[in-house]
């Protein structure tokens, strides 16, 4: 366990002071993963052969001298719905249960690049469609910290996989929340990165204009690193940006001095219980005696974001979900004509979720209703995206809650609106298309609770800086799962 | 419903369609409260980061080979998806 639980930086420097070879590295984690997914189940699909090859060729380099990257040798996992040559991905849904990728998702290509190893396909709710991972058609994912308790989601089990020590780090995606809140609810580091500065080539899209690619890890720096690997402009994405990449781990020093961070009051809400606000108080008075500015700030139309959210998301949803037809890929139902065939297909193979998502999705864009839904959520898209201008007009950064609740238990969420509403401090980021960082801010009655900081467009690198320096002058990263006590 | 089922091409059955009645009521309820708010003079926002005429030379790049391309098909044949009758 100590071999494991640490940072890529840690685990770097043994490689290369030859502490240890690759292979055993990489053996120690196939072990942590052994004894973790009886009780976790944070994985969809394992690919522990190819990892122990890749793991020798990184021990031929070391034992040859030559150099290695900061993430070269490491274990990674992948969320579901991201593509790696040869093997499933699954989506988390029967529908596309037996497909098998035929390329590599530009950010998986950058990670082999980077000479990462991929350890295997990590659970999500279907198609992306959940925050808590249940809605998986394969099986749950269970919270580290309390397995009668979900690891949140969509990216449950990128977060879990991460927090129980089964990978370095992994890869989610976040359209509304999926990578941010399951950090929250597993004690580890998440980022949504500006929408454009990964590429989504080779991702499942579920709604196109908000999805997100990024990195669930332990600490901040590990975060910086792999956003360095996996950022940039990728021709195969027409939304990815042409800017240049900074290298991110250069912001990372600790001091807040003089910046301004406002908070937005509408994060205080009525969701957020008193025990919740208290750590986020409480961490925003350490920020302070650090040297940063607090003020409260206003989004006055956030109140409005979350009805804008899902009739967005679910638009994009029921028209990216089209191309789940039994025709090319994925499930076939059987049928005596074309679209008796779609529809038994489509019956089939998507689950509760996502039908109910497609159903919702079709209605807003049918002949009308368009104007009064879709075209009016896109219209509120733009006046919650200015609320945000004119903030950062006088600010550098935001702070609140990732979410209002700590992980509920399995089994507790039922009401679909009721969960839609837990995302509220999380899908503004998304519709404004700005970078949000979701980090340990303490715990609440035994289980973490995250803070999110949200930055200007491309201002990963300040979001960074401000997790890092909380990081460097607190805790809460350092506690590890029960469960990890238990199974070493 | 029933016609939202069929645009969506979704085989719904009876209880489904009860289920989904009630659950999306409930939620274009809530998104009701968009009709409050003036947008008269708002634009839509499609993107957020906006990218205007995202071009590239129209040059032929390899693509996948055909049986690649095909190795997920539910059915195939002679090098062509094969599907139900259609007509």
């Amino acid at each position: 366990m100590k071999t494991i639980n640490k940072s890529l930086d840690g685990l770097h420097s043994m490689l290369v002071n030859k502490e240890i070879s690759c292979t055993e590295l990489t053996k120690a984690f196939i072990k942590q993963m052994h004894c973790c997914e009886p009780r976790i189940q944070a994985f969809l699909a394992t690919s522990e052969d190819t990892a122990l090859m890749r793991a020798a060729e990184v021990d031929k380099k070391i034992a040859n001298n030559e150099s290695i990257g900061p993430l070269e040798g490491l274990p990674a996992g992948l969320k579901d719905n991201i593509c790696m040559q040869g093997i499933p991905t699954t989506c988390g849904s029967h529908m596309l249960e037996s497909f098998i990728s035929l390329y590599d998702a530009t950010v998986t290509k950058r990670l082999k690049d980077a000479g990462a190893i991929v350890l295997g396909k990590l659970n999500l709710d279907e198609f992306a469609m959940g925050s808590t991972t249940e809605s998986s058609a394969f099986h749950p994912t269970y919270n580290p910290w309390d397995l009668e308790r979900v690891p949140g989601g969509s990216s449950g089990g990128s977060a879990a996989a991460v927090s129980a020590c089964e990978v370095a780090y992994s890869l989610g995606s976040d359209t509304g929340g999926s990578i941010r809140q399951p950090a929250s609810f597993c004690g580890v580091v998440g980022l949504k990165p500006t929408y454009g500065r990964v590429s989504r080539y080779g991702v499942v899209a579920v709604a196109s204009s908000l999805d997100q690619v990024g990195i669930l890890s332990k600490t901040v720096r590990d975060n910086a690193q792999v956003l360095n690997a996996i950022a940039g402009y990728d021709p195969q994405d027409s939304t990815s940006i042409t800017a240049n990449i900074p290298d991110y781990t250069q912001f990372l020093e600790n001091n807040v001095k003089g910046l301004k961070i406002g908070v937005p009051k509408e994060f205080f809400s009525q969701e957020l219980t008193t025990d919740k606000a208290e750590v986020i108080n409480k961490a925003l008075e350490t920020l302070e005696q650090l040297g940063a500015e607090i003020e409260e700030c206003s989004l006055p139309h956030m109140k409005y974001a979350m009805a804008a959210y899902y009739i967005i998301a679910m638009a994009e949803a029921s028209s990216e979900l089209a191309c789940f037809d039994g025709v090319r890929y994925g499930h076939r139902a059987e049928a005596n004509d074309m679209i008796e065939m779609f529809k038994n297909t489509r019956a089939e193979g998507f689950g509760q979720e996502v039908k109910r998502r497609i159903m919702l999705g079709t209605y807003v864009l049918s002949s009308g209703h368009y104007e009064d839904y879709y075209l009016k959520a896109q219209k509120v898209r733009t006046l919650i995206k200015e609320d945000f201008n004119q903030v950062f007009s006088k600010y550098d950064a935001l702070l609140g809650p990732t979410n209002p609740q700590t992980a509920p238990k399995i089994g507790e969420s039922s009401d679909p609106l009721a969960v839609y509403l837990e995302d509220i401090f999380t899908i503004p980021a998304n519709l404004a298309g700005l970078p949000a960082l979701s980090i340990p801010a303490g715990f609440v009655q035994g289980l973490p609770f995250g803070m999110q900081l949200i930055g200007k467009h491309f201002d990963e690198g300040l979001l960074y800086r401000i997790a890092y320096t909380f990081e460097q002058n607190t805790d809460h990263h350092h506690q590890v799962p029960v469960l990890l006590r238990e199974v070493n | 419903m029933k016609h939202v089922a069929h645009l969506a091409r979704l085989k719904l059955n009876e209880a489904e369609i009860d289920l989904y009645t009630l659950q999306m009521n409930s939620i274009l309820e809530y998104a009701a409260r968009l009709q409050y708010i003036d947008t008269s003079n708002i634009e839509p926002t499609t993107h957020a980061v906006q990218l205007y005429n995202v071009m590239r030379d129209d040059e032929v790049k390899v693509s996948l080979p055909q049986n690649q391309v095909l190795a997920n098909a539910p059915e195939a044949e002679d090098g062509f998806f094969q599907v139900p009758r259609i007509v």
